[in-house]
């Protein structure tokens, strides 16, 4: 009982009685099956309402931390351990919102085997607020490896003709940077004695710094490969491309922000030192991501594969910031995975709804949708341009901050800004290039009888869309979530960067 | 002492004609019995030096080494006789279709 | 009785600015929502009344600060609070003169584009577009409010992009289409050029931004500005590079070189949209931001030098252009490209007051320019292919050539006779922008290059030039399109637009006949901006240099009737006059002298070429190095996977040697 009091545990395993609801119902009654799924879904979402409510914002450490012994051996301790700080929370409240959005969305998209589709939907959901709520090493390691079978089966079941190959890259891909980070952590646990993460922090980590960096570099590797940073991104684009709409939407949204919150959580967090010593590399990498994303998206003739690229080019940017180590750019990383979330979310909809009307992707089988679909075109223009960081719409808020932190950095510079801002020019290109070819230009003949978007849909978009212009607007509620936890975050790394030099 | 090392020797000669007939041996209830042939010529000696050393230890191991044996050969009993119901032979040679 | 309840304590209507900006907001809003089901009337007049009353808060704002001329700045919401940089709203003698001007005659242009967009949509064959024509304006006038009224560089930039994306939607409202009507991806192309131009020049406003933030702490203007002296002495490079940085984004936004291409192109979108944002408004926002950063740009003069450079090239640059072009709106387009080089220069010399009173009266001629050539392409237009409504059945039995375009001069001639009051308010705002006494512009240009001369010769002797040939291109115009005998059907049957059209011609050729008055004989202008500016130039007309460039003025447009209207072109299909004279010259000004050419070549091909590159190299080379990884792990396993032989004896003997040779391990150590 004392276990569900804690609203982290309430919200993270509710889900699951989704899924025993679910499992009694039988599979013919796809309907009921699919409004368990968004009512369960939706109720973790105001679970996580609930917490917000419950959170000290001028609290910079773990709140509503629930902390007990999970397993002893050989004179270890390991915990299961649930707390959330300004770091986590948007990333926790994005993930309840963008989970019964994805389910939602896939109302129509998803007839066959609706009972396993939504189940593996609430099953990753657990999987995905552990990974941001743990406090333990092994519970983390635990949710981190538990979100991934999931997403295997979501892309391996429902996906596109290549999505075995493509379900079977992802997970092994993945699996490669895990191995790694497993033993990190075996190691980092065995030698500070425990694997409690507030006890880590505490103490600081006690290892020569060749020690840490290799620590920091094989949790950097499993991140990496998660974020995708430049060069270890070719995943994504298969797995996306074959994803179904609400898997790509998850993936996007979520599955990646896990990659940049383990960097920020454990890589910046535990070793500050050597996270100082790595930013450059890491941000040039980050910085080649951004031009070479935006780059080859312009190239796609895929609709899916070109917004598949542009995460790339937008989660460089995320990485730019986090590695800025000051408040300014890890403020503005953290705004951008919200924003990088509901934007490539929104976008992978936009290809969905237009994917299930007319079974292509091809970018150059579209034009003039805008003057059939008007409401389509409108939500479709009003996310791009989010997506490409118009002042105003939320993506801006984001860059603008991580591009400022960048220049004012004390381990990058301005040098780091004026190459990584050339992507905003880039962006520019591919986003109204993409918008040019879909929805501009005459409409071919095949494409007249296209219905607009349905209630259903316009519900979805008109949610994201509020967000958009929410943070564009008035980010000031984000960021004070966020602000405690980051100075102090920031304070560390700069206390190290003092004692490197 | 000395009959401590009679006691291994007997080990060691029963652990050998183990060996060999899970070597030789094609007739999988054979190999069965050899193992076990083994696998008990492995507890003689875990007795023989509990009873040297006075120690406790060796006598336990002896009863996992029991539970393990008696566990193999209930699972592996009942996978030779579904062979056997479906190929009419127990001949190990004859089963090797499980390879790279 | 109303007014006096909406002051506040201080008796002032500062703190009603925001609704500058959320009047056009509710507006869009509203038209947005029920936009179909409104009806066009409806729709034109939430639009209008929403325009309207944004232009009544800058009147309530002119009235305070007649009597606190100092200003206020009125916050709003917080907003980018890691930056501590809020939604606050500036109102000074500057912000209201331009909240003035884009709300004035953005309303007068909401009035024409109701008749006007009546007419284009339909010719368009989408009249379901009427409404999204007008929530894209009302956003417009919003994003130049937030442009010209936020206190912070940051703000400016919302305003900044934000005017840059009504441009794109508006210039692509017709996106299937091209400028002859042709289905085309070419109008959803010249959208996509002008936001990536602007874009570019926005990069640099950007970078400017974030050194001036990591110099001076803070991007809101006040703050900046009353350091700036201190910061000149500690970093003496940093107001440079920062002003340098922000010319970049002004040469994006206000068509300068080396970022004007996009301009001319700009003119797919329907004419009240070149009127009011690549005209009379957006494209000026360039000369306030510099005017509004006048303290950083007089602490560097080689800032200024540069800034008064780029304006005048191009200001001689496109007067070349616009006279060999064709196309009536491509003639305004480079003219305008030209004007504002003039004011460009103008800042660049410090002649704030100059540039204000040039941007002013420019809005007011070249808006009315464009709604007067808007108001010939669709008398041409309707006569060419009349609407059902109008008789439309005759539309085929017109003798037109198939490549007729309603844009082309050459298809014009002798307009003056069928529509007079296009014509006469046409002639008015030509005769304006050539500088002719005692019409607007000649007091504004006449200022420019009175206060150019004393500073930067090379400067005025450019703009000398750039006056000449726009007086020239100016009356080849006129002469090309009214006088003359009409060289097509379309031309001799024009009708004259309706009174919605006509009238704000009308209203527009008085205010440009008129408006020197604000700065001359008594100078309102000056003493007015000089309460934000900080100076109080001489205004006085200079006799010399005025007589100077009213005489080039007069004579340069005698010499465009010498050559246009005195033998005027007799087929649509004669060669230019200019052609045999100016021979490979006037060649490569109609060709615009290859720059757009060059830039393809040199920048966008390349940079295409260098995508499909980066994306051949991630499927081959990124992508293949993990495919190779998981093709040798599974050719290694498949030859390993031989040792698996199936038989059980076989591992029963490899076990038995692996005990054997663990054995010989341990007792040979």
């Amino acid at each position: 009982m004392d276990f569900l009091m804690n609203p982290l545990n309430l919200m993270t395993f509710f889900p699951l009685v989704g899924v025993a609801i679910i499992l009694l119902i039988p599979r013919e009654r796809k309907d009921a099956i699919r409004w368990v799924a968004v009512v369960t879904s939706l109720v973790s979402f105001f679970i996580s309402l609930w917490m917000l409510s419950m959170f000290h914002a001028q609290n910079p450490n773990f709140q509503m931390v629930y902390d007990k012994i999970w397993m002893k051996t050989g004179g270890f301790e390991i915990h299961y351990a649930m707390g959330v700080d300004g770091l986590s929370i948007l990333l926790v409240l994005l993930t309840t919102l963008l989970t019964p959005i994805s389910i939602f969305s896939a109302w129509t998209a998803i007839e066959d085997r609706v009972k396993e589709f939504t189940i593996a939907f609430l099953v990753m959901e657990v999987g995905m607020l552990g990974v941001f709520l743990a406090l333990d090493l092994f519970t983390f390691f635990v949710f981190w490896e538990f979100s991934l079978v999931p997403m295997y089966f979501i892309i391996g079941i429902w996906g596109g003709p290549r999505r075995t190959y493509s379900a079977i890259k992802f997970m092994l891909y993945t699996m490669v940077g895990s191995v790694l980070m497993l033993l990190a952590i075996l190691w980092l646990g065995l030698s500070q004695g425990t694997f409690y993460l507030p006890d880590l922090l505490a103490k600081g980590v006690n290892l020569p710094l060749h020690l840490q960096s290799w620590l920091f570099l094989a949790f950097a590797l499993a991140f990496a490969i998660k974020v995708p940073m430049w060069p270890l991104h070719s995943w994504l684009p298969d797995a996306h491309v074959e994803a179904p709409t609400a898997g790509s939407v998850i993936l996007a949204g979520v599955l990646l922000k896990m990659g940049t919150y383990g960097f920020l959580r454990f890589n910046l967090s535990l070793f500050p030192q050597a996270s100082v010593k790595y930013a450059v590399p890491i941000a040039v990498l980050a910085i080649i991501g951004i031009i070479y994303g935006a780059m080859v998206a312009y190239a796609q003739k895929d609709f899916k594969k070109l917004v598949a690229y542009t995460s790339v080019s937008h989660l460089g940017f995320v990485m730019l910031g986090l590695f800025a180590l000051n408040p300014l750019g890890i403020e503005g990383g953290i705004l951008q995975m919200i924003n990088h979330g509901l934007s490539t979310g929104a976008l992978f909809l936009i290809v969905g709804v237009i994917y299930e009307r007319t079974h292509t992707r091809d970018l150059n089988a579209f034009g003039g949708l805008w003057k059939i679909m008007p409401i389509y075109g409108a939500f479709s223009i009003v996310v791009a341009l989010s997506s490409m960081g118009l002042p105003g719409l939320n993506g801006f808020i984001g860059e603008f901050t991580i591009l400022l932190g960048a220049f004012k950095s004390p381990v990058l510079g301005p040098v780091f800004t004026i190459f990584a801002a050339t992507g905003i020019i880039l962006a520019a290109v591919y986003i109204l290039v993409m918008l040019q070819k879909v929805f501009m230009g005459p409409v071919k003949e095949k494409n007249l009888g296209l219905k607009d978007l349905n209630w259903r849909e316009i519900t979805v978009f008109a949610v994201l869309t509020l967000f958009i212009f929410w943070i564009g607007l008035h980010p000031a509620p984000f960021f004070n979530l966020m602000g405690p936890s980051v100075e102090k975050l920031a304070h560390g790394l700069q206390a190290a960067a003092v004692a490197m030099h | 002492m000395v009959l401590t090392n009679y006691l291994l020797a007997l080990s060691a000669v029963l652990f050998i004609i183990g060996v060999a007939g899970v070597l030789v041996r094609r007739n999988a209830l054979v190999i069965y019995m050899a193992i076990e042939l083994m696998l008990n010529a492995a507890n003689l000696a875990f007795v023989a030096f509990a009873a040297e050393f006075g120690a406790l230890d060796g006598q336990i191991a002896v009863f996992f080494v029991m539970t393990v044996a008696a566990a193999e050969v209930a699972v592996g009993l009942a996978i030779l006789v579904t062979i056997f119901r479906t190929r009419k032979s127990v001949d190990i040679d004859t089963l090797h279709r499980l390879k790279g | 009785m109303f007014l006096s309840e909406a002051m506040n304590q201080t008796g002032t209507f500062f703190h009603l600015v925001p609704w500058a900006v959320l009047f056009p907001v509710l507006g869009l809003l509203i038209n947005m929502a029920f936009g179909r089901r409104m009806g066009e009337k409806g729709v034109a007049a939430v639009a209008v009344t929403a325009s309207g009353l944004s232009f009544v808060v800058a009147v309530l704002m002119w009235l305070s600060l007649r009597a606190q001329p100092a200003g206020a700045t009125v916050p709003f919401l917080s907003w980018m609070t890691p930056v501590h940089i809020a939604w606050a709203f500036r109102v000074d003698t500057l912000s209201v003169t331009m909240m003035l001007v884009v709300s004035g005659v953005g309303t007068l242009i909401h009035l024409y584009a109701v008749g006007y967009m009546h007419y284009d949509v339909r010719y368009k064959g989408d009249p379901g577009r009427y409404a999204r024509f007008f929530v894209f304006l009302n956003l417009f006038i919003a994003a130049m409010m937030i442009l010209v009224t936020g206190d912070s560089y940051l703000m400016l930039f919302v305003g900044w992009e934000g005017v840059g994306l009504c441009s794109y939607l508006l210039i692509s409202f017709w996106f299937e289409y091209d400028t002859k009507g042709n289905l085309s991806l070419a109008n959803a192309k010249a959208g996509n050029k002008a936001f990536i131009a602007n874009r570019i020049g926005d990069f640099g406003f950007l970078l400017g931004m974030f050194y001036m933030f990591s110099v001076f702490g803070t991007l809101n203007f006040g703050k900046v500005f009353s350091e700036a002296p201190t910061v000149a002495q500690t970093h003496p490079q940093a107001i440079l590079v920062i002003t340098l940085l922000l010319l970049l984004g002004v040469t994006g936004k206000s068509a300068q070189i080396p970022l004007y291409v996009w301009l001319p192109d700009a003119m797919a979108g329907p004419t009240p949209v070149s009127a009011l944002i690549h005209a009379a408004t957006m494209v000026t926002a360039g000369v306030y931001l510099i005017a509004r950063s006048h303290v950083l740009y007089d602490l560097v003069p080689a800032a200024q030098h540069t800034v008064a450079l780029v304006g005048a090239l191009t200001a001689l640059f496109a007067a070349t252009i616009a006279v060999a072009q064709n196309d009536i709106k491509k003639v305004l387009a480079y003219s305008t490209i030209s004007q504002l080089g003039f004011m460009v220069a103008a800042v660049g010399v410090g002649a704030y007051v100059a540039a204000m009173f040039h941007l002013i009266a420019h809005a007011f001629f070249k808006a009315l320019l464009f709604l007067a050539a808007g108001s010939v392409i669709i008398a041409l237009e309707r006569a060419h292919h009349p609407l059902p409504e109008e008789g439309g059945h005759d539309a085929h039995h017109n003798d037109d050539p198939p490549d007729f375009d309603p844009q082309d001069m050459r298809f014009m001639g002798g307009l003056r006779k069928v529509i007079p009051i296009t014509f006469w308010t046409y002639l008015i705002a030509g005769l304006t922008l050539a500088g002719i006494p005692p019409l607007a512009a000649f007091f504004s240009k006449d200022e420019i290059i009175a206060d150019t001369k004393a500073a930067f010769p090379l400067v005025y002797w450019l703009l000398v030039l750039a006056a000449f040939l726009t007086a020239f291109y100016i009356g080849r115009q006129i002469f090309l399109v009214f006088f003359g005998k009409p060289r097509s059907h379309a031309a001799a049957h024009a009708k004259e637009s309706p009174w919605t059209m006509t009238s704000v011609l009308v209203v527009l050729a008085a205010l440009s006949a008129l408006g020197g008055l604000l700065n001359w004989p008594h100078p309102y202008l000056a003493e007015w901006l000089g309460h934000t500016l900080g100076e109080v130039e001489a205004a006085g007309l200079n006799p010399l240099v005025a007589g100077t460039s009213a005489t080039i003025a007069i004579v340069s447009f005698l010499l465009a009737w010498w050559v246009y209207g005195k033998r005027p072109l007799q087929s649509a299909s004669q060669p230019d006059p200019l052609q045999r004279p100016l021979g490979w010259l006037f060649t490569a000004m109609q060709a615009k002298w290859w720059v757009d050419e060059l830039y393809w070549a040199v920048v966008i091909n390349p940079y295409i070429a260098l995508c499909r590159i980066a994306a051949a190299f991630d499927v081959w080379v990124i992508d293949a190095i993990v495919n190779d990884t998981a093709w040798l792990t599974d050719f290694v396993g498949e030859k390993i996977a031989r040792w698996q032989t199936g038989f059980v004896r076989n591992y029963a003997l490899s076990v038995f040697v692996g005990v054997l040779l663990i054995f010989t391990y341990l007792l040979w150590r």
